[in-house]
């Protein structure tokens, strides 16, 4: 795999929110490419070219990108290999990313011990997901991540933007997965995510259910859109 | 099959209304289920169902029932303050419209949607208050994960899956109101009807 760039740019300072996410990714073929390799699907990429279209191209709209693309003509289906590769991936970068902020220093007290809590689900979700990929075929490898850590604050809200972020991809692949061993571990997962985003909100002084009473879904390319400024390599 | 006077009419009505094919087995579970006792008889009615189109109905009206409960249990909130009140409000508020989608659900598949039954809840406080509030949001969680995965249609295992997660994070903010770990493990349990029931009924009294 190329080498990308690197994909953290201006967006350090907006606090984990990448606005320029979607711009880059249909800018740069070598970050799309690699983007798409690393869910290893064709579905993957129609979902991906699709999403596109949905935009204009543009990426200036991504709030609603997402919403836009799912009412205009659903996605292609993935598979069960790309939904738990994703899944993983997306696990993996959380794993990765409290393990560095442990490592930084910069988080102390109670917020430090819910991180140290909220990584460890996260490494024992990578297992979990890892070893129902080899069930199902090849896991993807982990990914090479990259985040600006500058402060407690900073970090949090960069780690409820990813726990918000995993909370709505779950529920978006469920109704797509296939395997029924795969949904009952997707499941038992997601809501984790939904607890630990609301731990999060608490912790950055949000309210826990931002969506309201319904948990708006984020589809495949509009998560990776959002988590890809933070992976390096695949 | 003849079938028996139903000491658990509204549960019976829902099959009834909610079953194209198979209503002959699901009649004679529910009716084992009145004589012996939902509890005893529940775990089999997921399965009876899950071979049949009325699945869907069935678990939604499941949750439709949880989903009562818990609006009806926050709506009657009283004497609370701080953080405790205006998250119960909050919450009441989601839980209800729950309730509304699941109906709407049940509708669109042409399914009846259950009565809603009547609740009692124990008084005591803040405390006791918040305490019932984690159980009933913890088995919520866990009754939807259990449930999930004898969903059959995409759409209503979409619409459970929007609802499941307000639930977690339901969870997890009521816990840390109470000092206790918002995610108590990495991995939320699926908790079978049967748990689920032993758990509310207690607080159903009709």
């Amino acid at each position: 795999m190329a080498q990308a760039h690197s994909p953290l740019p201006a967006q350090e300072e907006s606090q984990g929110e990448p606005r320029s996410a979607l711009a880059e990714l249909h800018a740069d073929p070598a970050s799309r490419k690699r983007f798409l390799s690393m869910m290893g699907g064709a579905g993957a990429a129609s979902a991906f070219s699709l999403f596109l279209t949905a935009c204009g191209g543009g990426g200036q709209q991504q709030g609603t990108g997402s919403t836009v693309a799912q009412r205009q003509r659903p996605a292609p289906r993935p598979t069960d290999m790309e939904i738990v590769n994703y899944a993983l991936t997306l696990e993996y970068l959380e794993a990765d990313f409290y393990e560095k902020v442990q490592a930084s220093g910069l988080v102390s007290g109670a917020p430090l011990e819910a991180i140290r809590v909220i990584g460890e689900h996260e490494r024992e979700h990578v297992q979990r997901l890892k070893s129902v990929a080899k069930d199902l075929g090849k896991p993807v490898k982990k990914p090479q991540t990259r985040f600006p850590l500058q402060s407690q604050d900073q970090i949090l809200k960069l780690a409820s933007t990813f726990e918000n972020l995993g909370a709505a991809a779950y529920p978006a692949q469920a109704p797509n997965i296939r395997s029924k061993e795969l949904l009952s571990e997707a499941i038992s997962i997601a809501t984790v995510e939904a607890r630990h985003a609301a731990k999060l909100n608490e912790l950055t002084g949000k309210t826990p259910t931002p969506d309201g009473a319904f948990q708006t879904p984020l589809s495949m390319p509009t998560v990776l859109a959002k988590a890809s400024p933070y992976i390096v390599t695949a | 099959m003849s079938e028996p006077e139903l000491a658990a009419p509204e549960l019976a009505s829902v099959e009834v209304h909610g079953v194209t094919r198979g209503a002959f087995i699901v009649r004679g579970v529910l009716a084992a289920s009145a004589v012996y006792g939902v509890g005893t008889v529940a775990p089999f009615v997921g399965e009876a169902l899950a071979r049949d189109g009325g699945a869907d109905v069935d678990i939604l009206n499941f949750a439709l029932t949880l989903e009562y409960l818990e609006a009806d249990f926050y709506q009657r909130a009283s004497g609370l303050s701080g953080e405790a009140a205006s998250l119960a409000k909050r919450f009441g508020d989601e839980e209800a419209q729950h309730a509304d989608a699941l109906r709407a659900t049940i509708g669109k598949l042409g399914g009846t949607p259950v009565r809603k039954p009547t609740f009692s809840f124990p008084g005591g406080g803040q405390r006791a208050f918040l305490k019932l509030a984690q159980t009933l949001e913890d088995t919520g969680v866990g009754a939807y994960n259990g449930a999930a995965p004898k969903i059959r249609s995409k759409e209503v295992l979409a619409a459970a899956g929007g609802i499941v997660q307000v639930e977690g994070r339901h969870a997890a903010a009521i816990r840390l109101l109470n000092g206790a770990p918002p995610a108590p493990l990495a991995f939320d349990k699926a908790l079978d009807r049967a748990t689920v029931l032993g758990a509310v009924k207690p607080f159903i009294k009709s």
